[in-house]
């Protein structure tokens, strides 16, 4: 085991941020943390990264407590925290160097492990870290978090406010580092990145939902899911949400989500009930589950 | 040793990079210098005098020439009226006003004694308490030559002569008022500066995100905080220098003490002001709470160091409160090196006094210091 969290609960003043929080992550896995936005993900990273302290419970990274082993623990990890957080002033070689020297070591010394990364930005090395493009930016954190060529990566948030490619580009950069025996602990508020981890816990509100490989966690989807649209979407969802049979009723992209709470559903009462309400242009489909649907579905009960 | 190296230079980048900052560190202190040491005086000249001589005789014109011909007061206008010369103390025109009565010179050949009204506009206590000196100095000088031609006149028995004093004014022969002030405002430079730059810089990294980056890394506290503050500490050890020079060669300051025993003294009151400043910052979320913290200490240590107004006169219990400035110690000891030629054993009790603080603030800094919150 890389990561072990037995029972963590921390709170802030009135605020329960993390409720009796427990999970494993194995060596050299892909663990994916989704929840929305307050659901106690960066919470979780401070405490496993030694900055914060949790009221109970006790935490492991690669086998050294994180309250009092923590020096073994700053030696050994990788912290990429959700805002970038280099120094602006200094050029991306600078920053390079500043954390391999606080770390003991040189940008020589582990530069096999960075090459892939580095060689996209290496071309602006002598460039101010603040005149950076975001996705620029988030590589740079990524070399400074790797230079010292920890055994397991914190990443928090790390697509967060950059663009499609980019973030396609890094997850293909995580997978490339998996590939080098990192342990990699990921957040995202991202339910379609959820599909490149090898598995994920789902955390809402201090709480984890559920832990399972993103497969596993669609195909326990009991219920089938239909795709509804019409010509006007607020009504549509109005009117869905007033229907005596509907289960879950959730906009999904240019669709709305529905399920039903009977076994014997028909697509064509539905489109009945919705003509009935005016409503026109009706299109039901069904589609298959996601991890987003499969989140909606344990956040709702 | 090369993480702190390391550290230190990636400071003095940052530092020379902050465009904002530079002129800040090196060009407002030589400004300030020079423009406080010309401004503040304690000496009051052109004193704005009227008079009202209702008396028009020979020894009342007498008396005003003798204002006149005094460098002190040079703006020198008659009022008919007691109500047009009150008007114009409220304007502001004059601030001495000299009312000679009626039959003042009759009187004083009656009786051999009278006495003159001398109104002063006190809203500043202390140039009035001057004005009134030299006010009082002048007629006492116009008195006794006066004395001399009445026991002429008349047949009196000789009067004994007025013991004199002649002052030597020691260390500052020619009581210039700058060979005193700038050594003091160069300690208030020294002080400010280097207080408000460490006071914001770690407050700086915590403020963009670095500093907990930086928690999660293996770099101790000590290096780190020593990689970050001795950047400030050589900032002040320039400042001091560069305001030496600019005291000896734009004011012509003597410097009759020794040179090392001051730089020995300041190396050690910049880490109390480094510390002040690290404890602040560990205190503060933002930079602008720093500097309002900062300020608030600056302005208290300033204002009872003794630069402005004397320690001495100040009541018992604010005297007390000064031991506890570190501006006072540095203030006593620029001004005894330089000066006085002091040497090692004059300004040793604030030396070691000094220690003891420099060894309080940095230690409460450190303690204070956590890479964990």
């Amino acid at each position: 085991m890389s990561i072990t969290v037995t029972n963590i609960s921390k709170s802030y003043k009135n605020v329960e941020a993390l409720k009796d929080v427990s999970f494993n992550v194995k060596s050299g896995e892909l663990f994916g943390l989704i929840g929305p936005d307050g659901a106690g993900k960066t919470t979780l990273f401070r405490i496993l990264t030694t900055l914060l302290k949790a009221n109970s419970g006790t935490a492991s990274v690669t086998g050294f407590d994180v309250v009092t082993d923590y020096k073994d623990i700053r030696n050994c990890v990788g912290y990429m925290p959700g805002k970038f957080s280099l120094y602006q002033d200094l050029t991306i070689e600078e920053n390079l160097n500043f954390f391999a020297t606080i770390f003991n070591t040189t940008l020589e010394e582990n530069y096999e492990l960075i090459k892939d990364i580095y060689v996209q930005i290496e071309p602006f090395k002598n460039r101010r870290a603040g005149q950076l493009s975001g996705g620029m930016k988030q590589k740079l954190a990524l070399c400074c978090a790797l230079i010292h060529k920890p055994k397991v990566l914190f990443l928090d948030e790390p697509t967060t406010g950059v663009d499609p490619v980019s973030r396609k580009e890094f997850w293909e950069m995580l997978k490339r580092l998996q590939q080098k025996h990192i342990t990699i602990l990921v957040s995202t508020p991202y339910m379609d990145e959820a599909a490149l981890c090898d598995r994920i816990a789902l955390i809402q509100d201090g709480e984890i939902l559920q832990i399972d490989t993103p497969k596993a966690m669609i195909s326990h989807h009991k219920k089938d899911i239909y795709n509804v649209s019409a010509h006007n979407m607020y009504q549509l969802i109005n009117v869905l949400k007033q229907y005596k049979h509907q289960h879950s009723v959730y906009p999904f992209g240019a669709f709305v989500h529905y399920t039903d709470s009977r076994t014997d559903f028909n697509m064509a009462d539905l489109k009945a009930y919705l003509e009935s309400k005016s409503l026109s242009e009706i299109k039901i489909e069904k589609t298959l589950p996601t991890i987003e649907d499969t989140f909606m579905e344990l956040a709702t009960t | 040793m090369k993480t702190i190296l390391y550290i230190i230079q990636k400071e003095f980048k940052q530092i020379f990079r902050n465009k904002g900052m530079l002129p800040i560190i090196f060009v407002m202190p030589i400004m300030q210098l020079i423009i406080l040491s010309n401004a503040a005086t304690f000496e009051v000249n052109h004193i704005k005098f009227g008079y009202i001589d209702q008396d028009h005789s020979s020894t009342s014109r007498a008396l005003i020439e003798t204002f006149n011909a005094s460098s002190y007061f040079n703006v020198i206008r008659h009022y008919p009226s007691e109500n047009l010369a009150s008007s114009a103390i409220l304007r502001g025109d004059i601030d001495v006003l000299l009312n000679i009565p009626l039959y003042f010179e009759r009187d004083l050949q009656k009786d051999q004694y009278n006495t003159l009204g001398i109104t002063i506009n006190a809203i500043d206590g202390a140039a009035a308490g001057v004005e009134n000196v030299y006010v009082t100095q002048l007629i006492q000088r116009f008195n006794t030559r006066l004395k001399v031609e009445l026991t002429q006149t008349s047949d009196q028995f000789v009067q004994p002569e007025i013991i004199e004093t002649i002052p030597l004014f020691w260390y500052n022969e020619t009581l210039n008022y700058k060979t005193y002030m700038v050594p003091g405002i160069l300690v208030l430079l020294v002080t400010m500066i280097t207080l408000f730059l460490s006071g914001m810089n770690i407050v700086r990294e915590k403020e963009i995100g670095t500093l907990e980056q930086i928690n999660v890394t293996p770099i101790k506290k000590n290096q780190f905080i020593i990689g970050k503050l001795f950047p400030f500490w050589v900032i002040g050890m320039g400042l001091l220098t560069v305001g030496l020079v600019l005291a000896r060669l734009i004011f012509n300051i003597p410097f009759l003490g020794s040179l090392p025993l001051l730089y020995l003294y300041t190396s050690i009151y910049i880490l109390v002001v480094l510390g002040m400043g690290l404890f602040i910052s560990n205190f503060t979320d933002t930079q602008q709470q720093a500097m309002f913290i900062s300020w608030f200490f600056v302005v208290i240590f300033i204002l009872m160091s003794g630069l402005f107004t004397p320690i001495d006169s100040m009541p018992k219990w604010a005297q007390h409160l000064t031991e506890f400035n570190p501006v006072k110690y540095f203030v006593e000891v620029i001004r005894m090196v330089m000066l006085k030629g002091s040497g090692f054993s004059d300004i040793l009790p604030n030396l070691l006094k000094t220690t003891l603080y420099a060894l309080i603030m940095n230690g409460l800094a450190v303690w204070s210091y956590k890479k964990t919150n």
